[in-house]
């Protein structure tokens, strides 16, 4: 063959990149976020399952509808508003009724993530604006919990759960004395902790074998799927990393203060929504800062809100208020911290 | 320990840098062989950073291998030779590298010459001055082989505010593929020490540091066997990362030290040497020859006979796939590294004297590298963690795409980038940070240019 007939291809440099892009690494979100969302399911039965599906897939319609309605070719297969889908159904409650979970899904993904613009112009994490708003608007069946492991979990759905559209939902006690006789209060080891000043076994937090949302209960599982995620170098572990230990921090100075007062930081780190929210939701790139001490300042700064809304607020759980908080604070926090540049002496020093 | 610890906390390597699969295997254990001359070679004015040389032959003029065929125009110039025996066919504007088409002289080789070096005269490196070396050195137009081409000569001659007490030869060469600093260091020991020496005396310093990677050890070995016994030079290996061989972070790594941003390495009593161009220096100038040939690493899926050559100077690439045989698809060409180097847009295209690597890629290699999808900057600051000047791609990047060039430079330190193409490497958003970096800095030289223009 003679060179004289090629034609030659042009690139600008770097001619080599390094894959994973966007979309693998979301995928891998999702696939770290598959055990989590099996376990729930496994401990809440049928009703989890449903909450799941109807989060995925009112999520994903919401993001194609709007990307349609804007003339934009859709944006739902590059995965993140799956990771949304499934955030948003791990942090509500097991038997929270699903027309509720879906209006949360419009509104967790309509107005925090495409109203912005998008993937990568969300300043919060989506799935908790989606929750919060259901914080908001359905304040009852947003606390109302139902215990693990019940009998005809997987044949049965919790009542509450098929609640008819745009009605209250239906009560569930009759149910709550059926599946558990021996009297299940319908409090978290959080709420237990503030209002009543129980204290809950820390292994039995860990393990996951108390009453909680419906993906935050077992905070041993999550670490080891952040963990994969960290692995494959699609995490920031400083994140996670700064959020559970200025959290343990926190509560350890509290708890060093007066320990019959407050709980321990095992405890903390263990109950509700923080290893859930540190490992997955503080690590949202988006709507996290860029630069090396802004990301400690912002991980820093949920640890210590949320264990301040925890012990001092009117609600027993501060995690989701703490991370939206911080995400309102990144553009800022980055503005402040951008990173000293090679070969500029900081001023004063020579 | 403190030392070990002092070691660990910055002599071993600067901070950040990415670490590209390193394809080095292909072509590092083969030494270098001589390349055929073509029967004409293109010899562009201006292979160098600064004015073009000044031509000095006539087309129909008959030139022997060595002979000067054009002199420096002024001092940031160098003269150039004739790389082999043959006759000026003519002097005419043909393609090169960078992009547009250059005043070039074209040579047509006398195939049947010995092809002997005709210009030869000992001298004694001893008895010359710091200034006379200098001129020496310019008169062997030699220029940084690394790519850069920047003149040798200039670099000897420092602002007279800043001394250098140090030279630093670079032999990291982080580049994936290249290997021909490696093959330098093994096959040219003597040569480089020569020459480090010589730019030891040039600058007055009394001490030399040849660096280079971890990943060529049997270069320290070879290297250390030849060095002198007073202990002025001395050879170090630092961490294998790109780019660990730009000279800011060659001096971070094995100074502990930052040039000052927008200033030379003589700021901080360094200069920086290409381990190459020492070597060609350490052969030249004690003869008072020419740069007329340099090794080249031709390297890549799409070549058949990979390897490390000696090319002479103005040899065309069509000339070098004919020779060394190439597999069907091999169209995109690229000459240097895969990091920095540029795509050729033509076969015309010679080798120059900041040839390092002809790299021959193939489609298959290249899919789904330059179609891939681009999504929106998801912040998730790998670029930041890449960058070795320690800037904020992410954020030059949003602001490039609003053109709002001004911001870059004065908030944010554009022009601090020297686009190593990190950022792009690692960015999974698949944005062309680099590439917008570049259209931001060109864009400032010009309306810096044009104020210039407009004031005067």
């Amino acid at each position: 063959m003679s060179t004289a007939s090629q034609s030659v291809v042009l690139h600008t440099s770097p001619h080599l990149r390094h894959v994973p892009a966007v979309d693998e690494i979301m995928r891998n979100v999702v696939y770290a976020l598959i055990p989590i969302s099996a376990f729930a399911v496994y401990q809440f039965g049928i009703s989890v399952l449903a909450l799941l599906v109807t989060c995925v897939v009112t999520c994903l319609a919401t993001e194609h509808a709007i990307c349609r309605l804007s003339g934009r070719s859709s944006s739902v297969n590059d995965w993140s508003v799956t990771i949304t889908g499934i955030l948003l159904a791990l942090t509500l409650p097991p038997g929270f009724p699903l027309w509720m979970a879906a209006v949360a899904s419009i509104a967790g993904v309509g107005i925090g993530k495409m109203f912005f613009g998008g993937l990568g112009y969300n300043v919060m994490n989506p799935a908790l604006v989606g929750r919060a708003f259901a914080q908001a608007a359905f304040t009852a069946p947003i606390t109302t919990w139902t215990p693990v492991m019940a009998d005809n979990r997987f044949t049965e759905f919790i009542p509450s759960t098929l609640t008819i559209p745009f009605l209250r939902p239906v009560p569930i006690n009759d149910w709550l004395a059926s599946v558990a006789p021996d009297g299940f209060t319908g409090a978290t080891p959080l709420a237990l902790m503030k209002f009543e000043q129980i204290s809950t076994d820390s292994v039995q937090l860990a393990i996951g074998s108390t009453a909680g949302s419906a993906g935050e209960t077992s905070a041993l599982l999550i670490l080891i799927c952040g963990l994969y995620l960290v692995y494959r170098k699609m995490m920031d572990w400083k994140i996670a990393f700064a959020v559970l230990f200025v959290a343990a921090l926190t509560s350890g100075l509290f708890y060093l203060i007066d320990s019959t007062q407050y709980p321990g930081p095992i405890f903390m780190l263990c109950s509700g929504g923080l290893m859930l929210g540190a490992v997955f939701m503080a690590t949202d790139m988006v709507a996290s800062p860029v630069t090396p001490l802004g990301i400690w300042i912002y991980g820093g700064m949920i640890g210590f809100l949320t264990i301040i809304i925890r012990l001092f607020g009117g609600l027993n759980e501060g995690v989701m208020y703490a991370i939206l908080l911080a995400n309102a604070c990144s553009p800022l926090i980055n503005s402040v911290t951008q990173p000293r540049k090679y070969g500029y002496v900081k001023k004063g020093a020579k | 320990m403190f030392h070990l610890i002092s070691n660990l906390l910055h002599k071993g390597t600067f901070s950040h840098g990415i670490h590209p699969d390193e394809n080095k295997h292909f072509t590092e254990n083969i030494p270098i062989r001589r390349l055929p001359f073509a029967p004409e070679l293109v010899l562009p004015l201006s292979q160098h950073f600064g004015a073009p040389s000044d031509l000095i032959v006539h087309p129909g003029q008959e030139v022997v291998r060595g002979e000067p065929i054009a002199k420096a125009k002024g001092f940031m110039s160098v003269p150039l030779h004739a790389p082999a025996t043959g006759r000026i066919k003519r002097v005419e504007l043909m393609p090169t590298a960078k992009g547009p088409k250059t005043p070039s002289i074209i040579l047509e080789v006398y195939p049947g010459d010995s092809q002997e070096v005709g210009y030869y005269y000992e001298r004694d490196i001893d008895e010359m001055s710091q200034q006379e070396i200098i001129q020496a050195v310019q008169d062997t137009g030699l220029v940084g082989l690394g790519g850069a081409a920047f003149p040798t000569h200039v670099k000897l001659s420092p602002p007279k505010e800043h001394t250098v007490h140090t030279v630093l030869i670079n032999g990291c060469e982080c580049e994936p593929f290249l290997t021909t600093d490696h093959r330098v260091m093994l096959e040219r020991t003597e040569d480089l020490i020569t020459g480090t020496k010589i730019l030891m005396k040039a600058l007055g310093a009394e001490k030399a540091i040849i660096g280079t990677e971890k990943n060529k050890m049997n270069a320290v070995e070879a290297i250390q066997k030849h060095l002198p016994e007073d202990g002025s030079i001395e050879v170090r290996a630092v961490q294998t990362k790109y780019p660990q061989g730009a000279e800011k972070m060659l001096v971070k790594a094995l100074m502990g030290l930052e040039i000052p941003s927008g200033g030379f390495p003589s700021a901080v009593g360094c200069g920086v040497f290409n381990v190459a161009s020492t070597a060609e220096l350490g052969e030249l100038l004690p003869k008072s020859q020419g740069v007329i040939e340099r090794v080249v690493t031709i390297t890549g899926p799409g070549i058949e006979k990979r390897g490390n050559y000696m090319v002479p100077i103005g040899t065309p690439i069509r000339f070098i796939l004919d020779q060394l045989g190439f597999s069907g698809s091999a169209n995109c060409l690229i000459m240097g590294g895969p990091m920095m180097g540029s795509s050729v847009s033509s076969l015309d295209v010679p080798i120059t004297k900041g040839s390092g690597g002809l790299l021959v890629l193939t489609e298959s290699i290249l899919e789904g590298q330059h179609d891939q999808k681009s999504y929106p900057c998801i912040s998730c600051a790998q670029c930041l963690d890449a960058c070795p000047m320690h800037l904020n791609p992410s954020q030059l990047g949003k602001l490039a795409n609003k053109h709002r060039y001004d911001e870059m430079q004065s908030d944010f330190h554009l022009m601090d980038c020297f686009e190593c193409g990190c950022c792009s490497y690692v960015c999974p958003s698949g944005i062309p940070l680099v590439q917008y970096f570049r259209v931001a800095k060109s864009s400032l030289r010009e309306k810096a240019a044009r104020e210039r223009a407009n004031a005067s």
